[in-house]
């Protein structure tokens, strides 16, 4: 067989480019600056990702990118995003992204307990770029992922959170990131959350944009949780322009004995990749990764997750539920690896999906490789179309078909809504999934738009 | 008032006829009861007349009180009277039974242009209903017949047709997997629901249920017609010989 070198495609060759002229003004000097250099060189070798990896099947990248956004420049600030901070609705300390960077005057510190801290990234690397490398580190089943080359190349900021040991906290910390849509760019932030031995913290992280231009996003967040630590984690992407390709990286080392939870939730999400590394390094941990996919018209969800039992008596647990309409696609591949030595892993993988109409897809594909022979892992995937008896029921009570609809996929996807520990969160998501059945509820039965 | 002139069904996808010309009136204050052999189209006709979409009519009208609702969806039918107690009752994970309950009272308020109810007359209403029925309160939150015994999603059933007060009501076997004691309960509720108002259609394959609830017809089905039409003294009489000359009749 010949070899084949894949030819660099424009957004390729428009990344190269932008590399070399960014390089000098990235943030983080020395061990950063090599580690970006090594990050980009490892991307240029793989290009962008696409289908003939299996870990990206089902967004070929390649393909979706015509062309590379330039990267977005700090300073703007639109009246959309002043109106919607107005629109605080989560209490508690904010931190405030606009376009992957940091802003200070947006972000409110007030309330964070003693003994957590918060930096900007591009600071934190200004000042002392050794010191913060580790920002940009990652477990081995993270390292061959040419998207996170590409972020680790290109992160201009982010935010880093240290909470030391034993401090808990009361309220969640929201990291509000607002796409200001005033121009197409592409917004590479890197964020990373230090959590101490026995901390507890809950971490919310929001994505919406706000103007007219669609973006290229490739943003990261990393959790280093530290042995007896206990975090929740929420994610929501939201209000994205059709436009819009992002991928969102979740990127989780834990210690023993610590639990690490979290509920993601993409609606009007454009194209998302949401990729989660969650490694276990130490032993009787747990963690849980769960979502809601809510797809429309084109949009486009990718839920790709590795869970590497690195050590023993883990437990793990996966459930996601994507209800697709349109022509929505729906994908999810998770990945659970046991170690050889890892005995006593509990691992437990659901993928539920309903499509409403022809148009919509749903790829689910679990995968087990396990390597010890103490463990129980199981996996369940399911495809179906709205249950017709339910409904039936339903409307012989009186209840219209568009309720009837709205109360069963309501349900549907309520089973995850349960596992957000913070009411107000909570309300925020449930307040999401009503709008987008309200929505689907008043448009046209075709579900094209 | 129901009406049912020449009724011609089949399945939707299929080439199967199910019901061949049924002719069938049940007028208010009636209760009439159905028994007939397996296959003979009994909860099928259930079915049709609540508006499941599984099916084709070819031919025939059903009338509610003088008005065709074979163009009606399920939740018009439920609007303008008609109530359909499952054979199988459905179980909705994620839906409160509460929930529901105070959902489909107020989309057939709404549909007849009155006003939703306030959640304390709501709850009143329920809890009055419930009581009567022996249904527990922890019942009530649970999601809508999950988990509930066979007797619960029974009682549940006539729950929903207490508080929904329709004007036509069809019980699919309401009697079968049920004991004794709990089939006095269910029939102590249809009972208490009797009005001079308000019709019932009985389906049943047994007897069983009609010493509990006395009807004033009972009609014999047989593939998908009504063969044989008498007083409750023909239950009686089905009872001892069976349906076998009814079917050869037919």
């Amino acid at each position: 067989m010949a070899v084949v070198t894949p030819l660099k495609t424009a957004a390729e060759q428009q990344l190269s480019q932008q590399f070399a002229q960014a390089k000098a003004t990235l943030p983080g000097a020395g061990a950063v600056a090599r580690l970006r250099d090594e990050a980009f060189a490892g991307f240029e070798a793989r290009g962008l990702p696409n289908r003939r990896l299996e870990s990206w099947r089902y967004t070929d990248l390649r393909s979706m990118l015509r062309e590379a956004m330039p990267p977005a420049q700090a300073g703007e600030r639109p009246q959309a995003i002043a109106d919607r901070l107005a629109l605080q609705t989560i209490s508690g300390p904010r931190l405030v992204l606009i376009d992957g960077w940091f802003s200070a005057a947006d972000s409110d510190l007030q309330g964070l307990p003693e003994g957590v801290t918060v930096r900007s990234l591009s600071e934190a690397l200004a000042q002392a770029p050794d010191a913060f490398a580790a920002a940009f580190d990652l477990p081995e089943i993270a390292r061959d992922d040419s998207a996170l080359m590409l972020n680790a190349a290109f992160a201009s900021d982010g935010v880093l959170i240290e909470v030391a040991p034993g401090v808990a906290l009361a309220q969640p910390l929201l990291i509000l990131s607002l796409g200001s849509g005033a121009r197409e760019a592409a917004i590479v932030s890197r964020s990373r959350v230090v959590v101490g031995a026995g901390a507890k913290v809950a971490v919310v992280e929001v994505h919406e944009s706000l103007g007219p231009s669609p973006t290229q996003n490739n943003q990261a967040l990393a959790f280093s949780v530290a042995d007896g630590a206990e975090v929740q984690h929420v994610r929501i992407v939201t209000r994205q322009r059709a436009e819009t390709v992002q991928v969102q990286s979740l990127i989780v080392e834990i210690g023993k004995e610590a639990n690490f939870a979290s509920v993601a939730l993409a609606v009007n999400c454009g194209v998302l990749r949401q990729q989660s590394f969650v490694r276990y390094a130490g032993e009787h941990s747990n963690a849980a990764l769960r979502g809601i996919n809510l797809l429309s018209r084109r949009e486009h969800c990718d839920v790709t997750l590795v869970m590497d039992h690195a050590a023993a008596h883990g437990e793990s647990r996966e459930l996601f539920k994507t209800i697709a309409e349109g022509e929505g696609t729906g994908v999810f591949q998770g990945k659970v690896i046991v170690r050889p030595h890892s005995q006593k892993t509990d691992g437990g993988m659901k993928s539920h999906a309903l499509l409403l109409n022809e148009g919509a897809t749903m790829y689910n594909k679990p995968e087990l490789e396990i390597f010890a022979d103490d463990v129980v892992c199981g996996h369940g995937a399911t495809v179906a179309q709205m249950d017709s008896e339910q409904l039936f029921y339903l409307m012989a009570r009186g209840l219209p078909r568009p309720v009837a609809e709205s109360l069963v996929l309501a349900a549907f996807v309520g089973e995850v809504t349960e596992f957000v520990g913070d009411e107000s969160v909570r309300e925020i998501i449930g307040r999401e999934i009503d709008a987008w059945l309200a929505q689907r509820g008043a448009a046209p039965k075709s579900g094209a738009a | 008032m129901l009406e049912i002139r020449n009724l011609v069904v089949k399945i939707a996808d299929e080439d199967k006829q199910i019901l061949n010309g049924l002719n069938l009136t049940v007028n208010d204050g009636e209760v009439a009861a159905i028994m007939g052999p397996n296959g003979s189209g009994k909860s099928t006709l259930s079915y049709v007349i609540a508006g499941k979409e599984d099916y084709e009519v070819l031919d025939g009208e059903i009338l509610l009180n003088g008005e065709n609702i074979l163009e009606m969806e399920a939740d018009a039918r439920a609007a303008a009277g008609v109530f359909l107690a499952f054979q199988y009752p459905l179980e909705i994970p994620g839906v409160a039974t509460m929930t529901f309950l105070k959902a489909a009272m107020n989309a057939q308020r709404k549909a007849r242009g009155e006003a939703e109810l306030l959640t304390p007359d709501f709850i009143r209403q329920v809890n009055a209903a419930a009581d009567k029925l022996g249904i527990a309160r922890d019942m009530l939150r649970r999601p809508l017949n999950v988990g509930f015994s066979g007797g619960e999603k029974k009682r549940m059933e006539i729950l929903q047709m207490a508080l929904l007060a329709p004007s036509m009501c069809i019980l699919d076997e309401t009697d079968s997997g049920l004991d004794i004691d709990a089939l006095r309960i269910v029939a102590d509720g249809v009972n208490a629901l009797r009005d001079k108002n308000r019709g019932f259609l009985v389906i049943t394959h047994y007897q069983r249920l009609l010493d509990h609830i006395v009807p004033d017809t009972v009609h014999v089905m047989s593939k998908g017609r009504i063969v044989k039409t008498g007083g409750k003294d023909l239950a009686l009489e089905l009872e001892k010989s069976g349906y076998a000359s009814y079917t050869e009749a037919a």
